[in-house]
């Protein structure tokens, strides 16, 4: 079934589209992340222009992340204070990523920045996924528990100025940490069109020291706004957002979250991680490949 | 650029009012392409009448060129080279005048039709394209850059060349179609048909062709264009509603 999308200006197949948002809904949905990390790319790899990609996965993430809100207000599990200041952090990071964006398109650089950022993000966050699920599945195995690490927050984070309480999250530390952490996101979902819950998610509880029972909550809260966010900067700068396409990509990716979120509660947590960690190390590896072998395009026409 | 074309033609113009030469009677099947939503391309069908002066036709047959050119554009190409170790851009080649789509059939391959003068004086054939380059490359650079454009635009359906696909019937009628792609931008196209004798290109008539997005796709692509913020609000709000009904939906069951 083909069908045209009106800013990409190119002719799709709807189910590949629809099946593709799909797949990436019920990763998001098994694991809680917002799966903009494989739309972007796979869109790119079936021909859409790699900034159409990027300005419309984000809008996907957003329809994905949203119910997974929903859930986790009812439980009382987002510290708002903390979800605030990240956000007010991921808006000004992903105006921030506007200028960026057009700085690299004008050097012409934008898809090698793409890149390397994938693979050293993707890289650096599966790497450390993998260590701890398989220390978790070892301590699983036998019998024994890993020691219980204290939580902590790193102590460049102490060593910042004004601290404010945040309750939900067990913190007494300055709201600069966060903001600066929100504003990384926000500069990558802009870039990348992902939603940054990859970063988020250990920074939060590795960087910040956050109480592990808001985490998720929390950053998919942010997620939530800053995609919409950044939704609309594109819309309003890049003009890239097709709507046909996110249509496409949103009726595939929230059918596909619901039908993951089922799945998630009969597989142990351990082995979920494991495996996404594998997905993100084999998306890291390939975009790897991507930079270094010669390129099917050597190539490239942009129109001004 | 365009200019210099017309001022090329003129010569060829003057001589028809000398009445001694033949004539073209063009026609296009379509005089508008409407891109909607199930649009994967079209087909068209340029076709026509030579009409000899007296109706004498000649002992040796001409040739029938025709050439569908779409709207002009400026653009900038890159090209990747290895550094240290991984892929990037590295040199840049920019064009005034780069056509957003040609396709050329010819009764008979071009080169035993006209010679190189004359197939670069009318732009016959992908190699002859003039593209106009603003930047300061080396002319060996410049060709480089332009056959990695061809070959680009080549394989997404942009360019194309069928020679010895147009049929003369008769000597008198003539037919040739040629494919539009799907990836087309819109805007004004020209359907050009060229009658080559002797190498000299003889006779020369135009037609004009819109491509145009029908109702809703241009509907969307305007939205995005002017009305930017309620577009942007109407995107976050379908993702939004999608999201939520979906999950709502699955409480129930």
């Amino acid at each position: 079934m083909d069908l045209y999308l009106p800013i990409a200006n190119l002719s799709v197949n709807a189910l590949v589209i629809i099946g593709l948002g799909g797949v990436v809904g019920l990763l998001s949905g098994m694991f809680g992340v917002g799966g903009g990390f494989l739309t972007t790319p796979l869109l790119i790899f079936y021909g859409i222009p790699p900034t159409v990609a990027a300005a419309s996965a984000a809008s996907q993430v957003t329809g994905a992340s949203v119910s997974g809100v929903f859930t986790h207000m009812a439980r009382g599990t987002v510290d708002f204070r903390m979800g605030g200041v990240l956000i007010a952090g991921g808006v000004v990071g992903a105006g921030m990523g506007v200028f960026i964006f057009r700085l690299l398109q004008y050097l012409g650089q934008i898809d090698t920045v793409i890149g390397i950022l994938y693979v050293l993000m993707l890289g650096g966050i599966g790497a450390l996924m993998a260590k701890e699920s398989i220390q978790a599945l070892v301590a699983l195995k036998t019998g024994k528990r890993p020691p219980a690490r204290k939580r902590r927050h790193h102590p460049l984070v102490a060593a910042l100025p004004m601290r404010w309480r945040f309750y939900r999250s067990g913190l007494y530390i300055s709201p600069l940490a966060p903001l600066l952490l929100g504003m990384a996101t926000g500069i990558l979902t802009m870039l990348l069109g992902v939603g940054g819950g990859f970063i988020l998610v250990p920074a939060m509880l590795y960087l910040l020291g956050m109480a592990t029972q808001s985490v998720v909550g929390t950053s998919l809260f942010q997620i939530l706004f800053v995609t919409m966010a950044t939704t609309m900067m594109h819309a309003m700068t890049t003009k890239a957002v097709d709507l046909v396409l996110a249509l496409l990509l949103l009726i595939g990716s929230v059918v596909g979250a619901q039908v993951g979120t089922r799945i998630s509660m009969s597989i142990r947590p351990e082995y979920l991680r494991i495996l996404l960690a594998a997905i993100v190390l084999f998306v890291a590896a390939r975009m790897a490949l991507g930079l270094g072998f010669r390129p099917d395009e050597i190539y490239t026409i942009e129109v001004r | 650029m365009r200019r210099s074309r017309a001022f090329l033609a003129l010569p060829a113009a003057l001589a028809l009012i000398g009445a001694d030469e033949p004539q073209l009677v063009p026609d296009v099947s379509q005089r508008e392409v409407v891109i909607q939503y199930s649009f994967t391309g079209a087909d068209l069908l340029l076709f026509g009448a030579i009409v000899y002066p007296d109706g004498r036709r000649p002992d040796k047959p001409a040739d029938i060129v025709v050439v569908l050119k779409g709207p002009e554009q400026s653009i900038t190409m890159r090209e990747k080279q290895k550094v240290a170790g991984i892929w990037v851009n590295a040199d840049t080649a920019r064009f005034r005048s780069a056509p957003s789509f040609y396709a050329m059939a010819s009764s008979r391959p071009i080169d035993r039709i006209v010679d190189e003068r004359t197939a670069a004086i009318y732009e016959l054939g992908l190699d002859k394209l003039q593209l106009s380059p603003s930047s300061l490359n080396e002319s060996a650079e410049l060709s480089r850059f332009q056959s990695g454009l061809v070959d680009l635009r080549a394989r997404s359906g942009l360019f194309v060349e069928r020679p010895g696909t147009v049929e003369i019937t008769d000597g008198v009628l003539y037919r040739a179609r040629l494919p539009l792609s799907a990836r087309v931008i819109v805007g004004d196209y020209t359907a050009e048909t060229f009658l080559v004798q002797d190498g000299r290109v003889v006779a020369a008539a135009v037609r004009d062709i819109t491509v145009r997005k029908s109702g809703f796709e241009q509907f969307i692509a305007s939205a995005a264009e002017h009305w930017s913020f309620v577009y942007g609000l109407v995107a976050i709000a379908m993702a939004v509603g999608m999201g939520w009904a979906a999950g709502a939906i699955a409480r129930r069951i």
